[in-house]
């Protein structure tokens, strides 16, 4: 039964991928709700999974080579068990996408005003006149200049930024209440990111939907999200309001996160302090706590880091942790041991 | 408002400070051909004038937008591309238009860390191979025969040595980056170009390989070109940073001035459109953000004056009709040059925001 309150509720989320050298488990128990007009962000490394989550959402898995289980209910409607069908009517409509290269998600051969009016009356029963109007009004609202004229132009004629626009033109064009945006700036100078964040936000407010934003970037996260899921070896390793996840993160792989990372609002610090080794291979993920290889904490849980994997547990209001680590314990290495690291020099 | 130029000529090194690597006026326009005689009706000038002294052991960060011009610099400067005018001096010689053959010795003292690890290694060739290529194109004798001297490097990256025999697609791109800089490091060279060496990289694996990179300078007494579009990361690496416009380089100072007192508007809105990791100032962030609008212009046809004139808050007649030097301005420490008629002041209002912290 989906709880009256949460808009997108996604329960033990499993997508494996069997292969030649054996079952990939990219998405291996994802739990997570999200609510209209709030955004979530999903952080981690290439290969955490966050990408695969995003499609799984959309229910773009091809069934024949991906096992997905679990349930994904959006307005209460299961996108699992659900017919492609009806997944495919809600696709466009009440869900959308905004991918991360706008260069290879958008098709060369037609115009960009095609691609949005195509897009729109396949939901909408409107005439090419009609929706063709549609497209201009999108397009000026995400500030593409001279609408009118652009509309004609083929997606080349469009620098990095602009087709960035009206990719989000496109994934806005039937009005959807879940917006999901993978890495959409990642491609882009940092004055356009700039930018699309800025109309991102903007258009959210507008719209009311639910935006979950895909990014390797602590920065974007720290300016879009209002929750913040960490994921790492396929797993969520921390969630948190986005406030928690920056002031007060308990897990050993969202403290290395944010110790690799040089900041520009802060002192020069002599030494970044990376995260030792490399994500892991999600095809032999190793034993126990996913992290535990990479982790420096490991000694201290006695054994049961390379043993036994850690649930994912409740340490404060709406914080969970997946860690073996005692509560107090990580609350005192973040304070007295990592927090002062990460801000010397400021 | 205007401010008097406190000292005139462009801003060169202090004498104490020994210039590896000299660039006077550098040029590289491609030329834009048309029809069956591939007539040339118009050049891009990707790097249009550009003046820079790269001292011993220092690193330099070369910061921009995407085709401001900062690859191409690099290219330049290690001569992987013919300069069109200007003059590149290295090491007390000349080097701006040497033949490949000519250019053979040197490339010793001058190697290149590539973005992309997938691509700047050779899926065919074993690491032993790639990183003893150096040694064999050279003809360099090494004490020990080449299979030790490549394990030392490889060592001396942080990877296994006994990995001598495997190939690119058997490790990471962390480690694949790894593999480049042993190659770069061979033949002990003096100057290394870095064009954006971390941003293909996980952020974890990111972190790993600056250090390395920082390491290494410190063992080897190297120098340091970085190109890169991160800023964050080019502050935390260099010790002192250009910022590139349209081929043109807008602003050049130590790190610390630079980055606490940004001088020139582009400088300024860069950085304020670094998104900041902390979610409490994400109001404040936003209202001081300088945003600026449309897209950079084509380099085939800049703005004439001042190249940023077109999307900056501060423009006025004269910045269409004169180009503005790239000097000292009053008040600036010796080695901080702007080029901008009416560079942004501390406390300074920037298009009704107040300036980014």
């Amino acid at each position: 039964m989906p709880a009256p309150d949460a808009f997108l509720d996604v329960r033990d989320l499993r997508i494996h991928f069997p292969t030649d050298d054996g079952l990939v488990k990219s998405v291996d128990g994802l739990n997570f709700k999200l609510q209209r007009g709030k955004t979530l962000g999903i952080v981690g490394e290439s290969g955490s999974g966050k990408s695969v989550t995003s499609l799984g959402i959309l229910g773009l898995h091809n069934k024949r080579n991906a096992r997905v289980s679990g349930e994904i209910l959006l307005d209460g409607t299961d996108i699992v068990s659900a017919d492609p069908e009806a997944v495919r009517k809600m696709r466009g409509r009440r869900m959308a996408m905004i991918f991360q290269d706008p260069l290879s998600a958008m098709h060369p051969y037609y115009t960009v005003g095609h691609q949005i009016v195509e897009a729109y009356r396949v939901h909408n029963n409107v005439s090419k006149a009609v929706a063709k109007k549609h497209a201009i009004d999108l397009l000026g609202r995400v500030g593409i200049p001279q609408p009118d004229r652009r509309v004609d132009d083929y997606p080349h004629q469009f620098s990095g930024g602009m087709r960035q626009r009206a990719m989000i033109a496109m994934a806005l064009s039937c009005d959807p209440e879940l917006l999901i945006a993978d890495e959409p700036t990642t491609a882009l100078d940092v004055t356009v990111q700039a930018q699309i964040l800025d109309l991102m936000r903007d258009l959210q407010q507008e719209f009311n939907s639910a935006l979950i934003i895909i990014t390797h970037d602590l920065g974007v996260v720290a300016e879009l999200a209002d929750d913040v899921l960490v994921m790492y070896g396929g797993k969520c390793i921390e969630y948190g309001s986005a406030v928690t996840i920056f002031e007060e993160p308990e897990h050993p792989y969202t403290w290395g996160l944010l110790g690799s990372m040089p900041r520009l609002d802060r002192g020069v610090t002599n030494r970044l302090m990376p995260i030792k080794g490399t994500p892991p291979s999600l095809i032999n993920v190793p034993s126990g706590c996913a992290f535990h290889p990479r982790c420096a904490y490991e000694p201290q849980t006695g054994g049961r880091g390379t043993t036994e994997v850690p649930e994912l547990v409740e340490s404060g209001r709406g914080h969970l942790v997946r860690c073996h680590l005692p509560v107090a314990e990580r609350k005192r290495i973040w304070q007295e041991q990592v927090r002062p690291k990460l801000e010397a020099g400021s | 408002m205007t401010e008097s130029i406190a000292r005139e000529g462009v801003a060169t090194q202090t004498p104490s400070k020994e210039a590896l690597l000299s660039v006077q006026g550098l040029q590289k326009h491609f030329p834009i051909t048309k029809g069956l005689f591939k007539r040339q009706v118009a050049a891009v000038k990707a790097v249009d004038g550009i003046d820079f002294d790269v001292y011993k052991g220092e690193t330099l960060g070369l910061v921009g937008e995407s085709g401001c011009g900062k690859s191409t610099t690099g290219r330049l400067i290690t001569r992987l591309s013919e300069p069109t005018g200007g003059r590149i001096t290295f090491d007390g010689s000349d080097i701006s238009h040497l033949g490949t053959g000519a250019m053979r010795p040197y490339r010793r003292d001058m190697q290149m860390i590539f973005q992309d690890p997938f691509s700047s290694l050779n899926p065919r060739h074993t690491v032993g191979a790639i990183v003893g290529a150096p040694f064999h194109i050279q003809g360099v004798k090494t004490e020990h025969g080449v299979k030790r001297a490549v394990q030392d490097l490889l060592k001396l990256v942080g990877l296994n040595p006994e990995h001598y025999n495997r190939y690119p697609h058997e490790f990471s791109g962390g480690q694949r980056q790894r593999i480049g800089i042993a190659r770069t490091l061979a033949l002990k060279p003096k100057l290394i170009v870095a064009d954006e060496p971390v941003s293909a990289l996980d952020v974890s694996i990111q972190a790993q390989v600056v250090n390395l990179l920082e390491d290494l300078q410190e063992e080897l007494g190297l120098t340091y070109v970085v190109i890169a579009h991160d800023l964050s990361v080019v502050r935390h690496i260099s010790d002192r940073v250009a910022v590139m416009y349209l081929g043109k380089i807008v602003e050049v100072a130590d790190r610390e001035s630079l980055y606490s007192n940004p001088r020139h508007p582009y400088t300024v809105a860069l950085m304020s459109a670094v998104p900041v990791p902390n979610p409490r100032r994400r109001e404040s962030n936003q209202r001081e953000r300088v945003l600026l609008t449309g897209d950079v212009p084509s380099p085939i046809d800049p703005p004439s004056g001042c190249r940023f004139r077109t999307r900056c808050w501060k423009a006025q007649e004269i910045c269409a009709t004169t180009e503005p030097p790239l000097v000292v301005r009053e008040g600036d420490s010796p080695d901080h040059a702007t080029a901008c008629h009416f560079p942004v002041a501390d406390n300074e209002e920037v298009a009704g925001r107040s300036k980014a912290a």
